[in-house]
């Protein structure tokens, strides 16, 4: 190992080099310590909640019972759905960038699939409901030319729904007092019976969405 | 690691556990944190030259509050500078955002520093990456309109840019090729 302290070979005494030695003994210490510290705060430290591994490895927990608002005032849930494969997202409309890159490409591969399109629902969940009324939500899925069913809820509601599809989501604040919301960007393709079937990932190819499409609505 | 048996294993884990709190609060404190002047001085002096090109936005439903916006940055000057801000009439706050894509889930974030655009560089916001941010919209972005914005670099000041509203698929600027019209 090279020596960490090479400006004290010049001309030293048996004690000062014992000195740095020590001093170098010590620094190694304290970084031991800090990583320790950085792995016990990682352990123990305060509840952050973490993003969830691929939801695919939940396979069959994905998915299950919910209760959200339509732009009209009705309650859409899970058995609601029933009978009809489904793509479901979640997002928010003041997301600049991968909520209307999403439902975009969404809506062009329903076109690509031509009457096949018709065979599945595309469904939008907004998680903020602090500035998402279900009529905002309408007018937002409305832009995308295609029929999406948009929803949102009460903050009780949201949490359900997150939870059930192990979406996860969470406020950030930025200045000026307003906020911004991470979110999972995939968008999950779930079965006539509300099971999940596969997971079209924010960053594949549209073939491969496509594909999983075809065999959503086969 | 070797410890000595002849010590009370209590007072051992009791000592590593107020190093392990001094290492905690060291950490919390942001003592070890430093920070590295990335500017070269001779950059820190030298005037940037600013050209923006291709700005574009996607349109935007009533009741939605926020868009983003697009655009290519180039620095033809001697000196390195930094966007950080701006203005429009179209909305109440402009921000400097980027976003990071982990795990599968979207984060965005505020440049609070502002985007180094660095001396004879050209950076590019677009989707999935830098952009600006338009919050608190005063009125829909219409498809077919152009909004003015006033950009703020560090060193160039005020840059006006007149933003293209675009269709909501659109990935890129309609000069650029687009992938972007879901019709």
């Amino acid at each position: 190992m090279a020596d960490p302290f090479p400006e004290l070979e010049e001309e030293q005494t048996p004690e000062e080099r014992a000195a740095g030695q020590k001093t170098f003994h010590k620094v190694v210490w304290v970084l031991v310590a800090i990583f320790a510290g950085i792995g016990l705060l990682a352990l123990f430290g305060p509840d952050r909640p973490s993003a969830p591994d691929q939801p695919t490895n939940y396979g069959d927990t994905v998915g299950g019972a919910f209760s959200l608002t339509a732009p009209d005032g009705s309650t859409v849930t899970d058995q609601t759905l029933k009978g009809k494969p489904f793509a479901i997202f979640f997002g928010f409309t003041r997301c600049p960038d991968v909520c209307p890159t999403t439902l975009a490409k969404m809506a062009r591969l329903r076109q690509q699939l031509g009457e096949d399109g018709d065979r599945f629902e595309i469904v939008f969940v907004s998680v903020d409901p602090g500035y998402d009324s279900p009529e905002d939500v309408g007018r937002y899925v409305d832009l995308f030319g295609t029929p999406i069913i948009g929803l949102t809820g009460s903050d009780e509601d949201i949490a359900k729904v997150t939870k059930a599809y192990h979406a996860y989501y969470e406020k950030v604040p930025v200045e000026g007092g307003d906020y911004t919301i991470d979110h999972t960007a995939a968008v999950y393709l779930m079965d006539r019976e509300g099971k999940l079937q596969s997971i079209i990932d924010y960053q594949e190819g549209p073939e491969a969405s496509l594909a999983k499409l075809e065999r959503l609505v086969g | 690691m070797h410890i000595k048996t002849t010590r009370p294993m209590g007072r051992t884990i009791h000592s590593a556990l107020a190093a392990l709190g001094a290492a905690a609060l060291i950490l919390a404190t942001g003592a070890c944190s430093s920070e590295i002047e990335a500017d070269p001085a001779a950059s820190e002096s030298a005037a940037s030259e600013i050209a923006i090109t291709a700005p574009w936005s996607r349109e935007t439903a009533e009741g939605q509050d926020a868009g983003g916006a697009f655009m290519t940055i180039a620095n033809s000057g001697a000196g390195g500078d930094r966007l950080i801000g701006g203005s429009t009439p179209a909305a109440r706050e402009v921000q400097v955002h980027t976003v990071d894509m982990t795990d599968g889930v979207m984060r965005m974030r505020q440049l609070t520093d502002g985007l180094e655009i660095p001396a004879g560089g050209t950076v590019t916001l677009k989707p999935g990456s830098y952009h600006i941010m338009l919050m608190g919209l005063a009125q829909p972005l219409t498809q077919g309109e152009t909004v003015p914005l006033t950009l703020t670099f560090e060193k160039a000041g005020a840059v006006e840019v007149e933003l293209a509203v675009q269709p909501v698929g659109s990935q890129a600027s309609m000069g650029d090729a687009s992938d972007g019209d879901d019709g």
